[in-house]
């Protein structure tokens, strides 16, 4: 385990007009990790994953990626830089193939200009074909290449989750961000999207942070947890201490249970 | 002074757009929908005016009174026909049926009634003038001017002090919420479309009465400029309009006033992108940011 | 294989191009069309430009701009300058209306990066009026009475900038920054997340689709002996924007094909002009209310031609299965 943390959080916020939604908020993933992010509706969580890729700015503290510092950067700047995400509301490209969603993650990595592409030159055709080769072989993986030319759209919900997973892989993040990826799923396809996260951890030598509400899910996978409640970090630990730190209980049902 | 007399024609242009910037922020609130036809009612307004004076022979009060209800009828038709269908489509698609409905009535009218202009009587209103700071102030503008303020301290009341208007505060705030509360939400928007419309129409007659010539095509750039009155003082913000209408009649008659006014109309349109560009949601209005 | 359908599409496309342009050449030069008919094909083949390039805009990209009128303008202007003024030959006065109209696109797509959906539409019609109120203003182009402009357009001239003009635009939909524009109009924020620069790809999108509208507006100025404001008010973006929308948002085909019926329904109704917009205004309505899609949605006409093989292991494609 390296030394550096790979994403290192200091002191974070985000003030929008008199709301602070997110403040002070310390948090470290080391490399390989794979760490779980909870709290109750409305605490901020999904603020904090806007904060990480940069669709906000935060107003207070910083955020450093392998040393480097992000506040400020563009989404697509950070997202080149290593952090991808998937969103609590689905938002694949509806109107495109599944392998063409998956075929635009690669974007950044191509190497052919629009001008190359006008004049159909060969280094269109080849980069073309780079990323079509590439992307099949990513859909193979996660079992959609079956289904590559659907629309996006016409996939049941289950896969466009799945397909949405694949294409934030197929940005090569080094940090994943999973926005609450089980939702809406039963306990098989909880369970197969356990496995499927453990799998791709392990493969694509990735640090994952998690948002969920499905606690089996959060303390069956996380090795670690961080609680956020009303914008501020609450709690930090292992799964065990999580589950029993009185904080983290009333954040959740409001009072303490004696 | 040159400037005073400019000063006053700014501001009754002003309450002209004003009026119809009404009709399209209360709509603009309820149903984020750009209303581009909401220029044409107050074209609508301005015939009905000047055929009820011309033709029936009524004299201001009953013949403003008539363009309001007819207008009002109008809003409402376009609403029920062309909007509510259209309810849950994009917003690009409602835009587009927007534009369809506007040059429906403009070329609908040139085709019944012909594109040649009419004018209105110019006697319609006591013409005696004021003589104020150098300025000259026909009792014309007073009167239209009063009228103006009167109608926007009438809809403050409607918006402020009455069922109906709250219904239409709650549906521009949460439709869904309102519907729950009980609250019917077509006739809300209905009742929304009829007062803006009635507004409109208010301010066809007045127009008429004090710049006197009106044609099928007069709805255009008032009601773009009108548009952009409401997009000044903040889209959806009922006092935002009123200030908006004012302040860009103010500016246009400045900028026609120290030499450019060959390019009064372009005011509104370089107005309107330093707006969007500097300050989008308006002199009144709050950031919403969609949420991710 | 696939290789091997490309080919076969790529030489069939030629064929079929060099077959159109011939044809056209024969009935015009032999004087088998009269003169309405010649006007009405090269004002089809203007208005085809227009329509696939406010589609590389709009249906590609997902920018909803109705101020297309505007680059007309000023790619007319710009050529009738050259022509008349600087009497620069015809080729380089065309080029010349397209990169000032492609500038007229990069300051319009820069703010519009601010903007989205209803508020960049009136932003955008907004620039369409400042342009004419400007045009109107300035003598040295004639004010409100206009250009005189030479006759200079012809059938080889609208046909080379036709085919260019769809070749580029294929060609860059069918690639990588093609599908980066369609992410930006499917989900603009999961574009972001996903690397796509927004910026840019939104602001190319308005210089090449402006840069075409301005060669167009050269074809324009050049066919009809006199420019003047009025041409290029609003009206004339709403007759593009609806090639666009009653094609079907995100098909050229659909645009191309709405902007040919389109052209014909208008030269038979050159007479009544009220007429015309009132069916239009209904049609629009209609469409909008009972088929929002238009006539192709977002399909193009390649795709009832080739068989698509899905789902099968090693499967071919159709080479073409994004957009075009």
């Amino acid at each position: 385990m390296a030394n550096t943390p790979l994403l290192k959080v200091d002191n974070v916020g985000i003030q929008f007009g008199g709301l602070k939604a997110v403040s002070g908020v310390n948090a470290e993933l080391h490399q390989g990790e794979l760490v779980g992010l909870i709290g109750p509706n409305g605490a901020g969580k999904t603020t904090f994953f806007n904060l990480l890729t940069g669709v906000y700015v935060p107003t207070e503290g910083q955020i450093m990626l392998n040393g480097e510092r992000l506040n400020g950067l563009a989404p697509y700047q950070i997202t080149r830089k290593g952090i991808s995400r998937t969103f609590q509301n689905i938002r694949l490209f509806g109107e495109l193939s599944v392998l063409d969603n998956v075929k635009v993650a690669y974007h950044s990595l191509a190497r052919h200009s629009i001008l190359s592409s006008i004049l159909r030159l060969p280094s269109h055709f080849s980069g073309e074909k780079e990323m079509e080769e590439k992307a099949i072989e990513f859909l193979k993986i996660f079992k959609l290449d079956g289904l590559r030319y659907e629309m996006a759209k016409n996939l049941p919900y289950g896969q466009q989750r799945r397909l949405e997973i694949a294409r934030a892989l197929a940005a090569h993040p080094k940090l994943l961000l999973l926005d609450e990826p089980a939702a809406g799923m039963n306990p098989q396809e909880t369970r197969e999207l356990m496995e499927l996260i453990a799998f791709i951890r392990k493969e694509f030598h990735l640090t994952i942070l998690l948002i969920e509400h499905d606690m089996p899910l959060v303390m069956g996978v996380c090795e670690r947890i961080y609680v956020l409640d009303h914008g501020q970090l609450i709690a930090q630990g292992s799964p065990e201490e999580i589950r029993n730190n009185p904080k983290v209980i009333e954040a959740y049902l409001g009072e303490e249970v004696s | 002074m040159e400037f005073v007399q400019q000063l006053i024609n700014g501001i009754s242009l002003g309450s002209i757009y004003a009026l119809i910037a009404l009709g399209y922020t209360m709509v603009y609130g309820i149903i984020k929908l750009i209303n581009f036809a909401h220029g044409d009612v107050f074209m609508v307004g301005a015939f009905v005016g000047f055929y009820a004076i011309t033709g029936l022979g009524m004299s201001f009060f009953p013949a403003l009174l008539l363009a309001m209800a007819v207008c009002s009828v109008f809003g409402v038709l376009i609403e029920r026909i062309a909007y509510k269908p259209l309810r849950n489509a994009t917003r690009i698609a409602a835009l587009i049926t927007a534009i369809g409905v506007s040059l429906f009535i403009e070329y609908g009218t040139i085709y019944v009634r012909g594109a040649q202009p009419e004018a209105y009587p110019g006697d319609v209103l006591p013409s005696t003038s004021f003589h104020i700071f150098g300025a000259t102030i026909s009792s014309q503008s007073l009167f239209i001017l009063g009228t103006s303020v009167v109608l926007m301290v009438l809809l403050q009341f409607i918006v402020h002090k009455t069922k109906i208007g709250k219904a239409m505060r709650a549906v521009s705030y949460d439709a869904e919420a309102a519907r729950l509360m009980g609250i019917n939400v077509d006739n809300t928007i209905s009742a929304t479309f009829a007062i803006g419309s009635a507004l409109a129409g208010a301010a066809g007659v007045i127009f008429g009465l004090y710049y006197i010539k009106i044609e099928p095509l007069m709805g255009i750039i008032p009601g773009l400029k009108a548009f952009v009155a409401a997009v000044l003082g903040g889209i959806g913000i009922i006092p935002g309009a009123m200030v908006g209408g004012l302040l860009l009649g103010v500016i246009e008659s400045l900028v026609s006033a120290v030499g450019y006014s060959l390019w009064r109309d372009g005011v509104a349109f370089v107005v309107l992108i330093l707006i969007l560009i500097f300050r989008p949601s308006g002199l009144f209005g709050k950031n919403v940011r969609e949420k991710v | 294989m696939a290789n091997i359908n490309r080919k076969k599409g790529f030489w069939l496309s030629i064929v079929l191009a060099l077959a159109v342009y011939v044809v056209g050449q024969v009935l015009i030069s032999g004087e088998i069309l009269n003169s309405f008919y010649i006007n009405t094909l090269f004002f089809m083949a203007i208005n085809i430009i227009l329509a696939v390039s406010l589609h590389l805009i709009i249906g590609i990209t997902g920018q909803f701009s109705i101020g297309h009128a505007g680059f007309l303008a000023v790619g007319a202007y710009a050529s009738a300058i050259f022509t008349m003024k600087l009497q620069m030959p015809f080729g380089v006065a065309l080029l010349v209306g397209g990169l000032a109209a492609a500038v007229a696109g990069l300051i319009i797509g820069i703010p519009s990066l601010r903007l989205k959906g209803d508020y960049l539409a009136i932003a955008t019609l907004g620039f369409g009026e400042i342009v004419r109120i400007f045009l109107l203003n300035v003598d040295y182009v004639g004010g409100a009475s206009g250009m005189q402009v030479s006759h200079l357009t012809d059938w080889t001239w609208v046909f080379a900038c036709l085919l260019v003009t769809i070749i580029v635009i294929v060609n860059f939909t069918n690639s990588t920054h093609g599908r980066a524009c369609i992410s930006i109009r499917e989900n603009e924020i999961a574009a972001d997340a996903m690397g796509i620069n927004t910026t840019y790809y939104k602001v190319a999108a308005f210089v090449i689709g402006s840069f075409f509208a301005g060669i167009a507006g050269g074809l324009y100025a050049h066919n009809f002996y006199i420019i003047q404001p009025t041409n290029f008010g609003f009206l004339k973006s709403f007759d593009i924007l609806i090639f666009v929308v009653l094609g079907g948002l995100g098909s050229m085909s659909g645009a191309v094909i709405a902007a040919i019926l389109l052209t014909i329904v208008s030269a038979f109704l050159q007479d009544y002009p009220e007429t015309r917009m009132i069916i239009y205004s209904l049609v629009l309505v209609v469409m909008m209310i009972y088929r929002p899609k238009g006539l192709m949605g977002t399909k193009e006409i390649t795709q009832f031609f080739t068989k698509k093989r899905q789902g099968i292991e090693g499967g071919e494609s159709d080479g073409k299965h994004t957009a075009a």
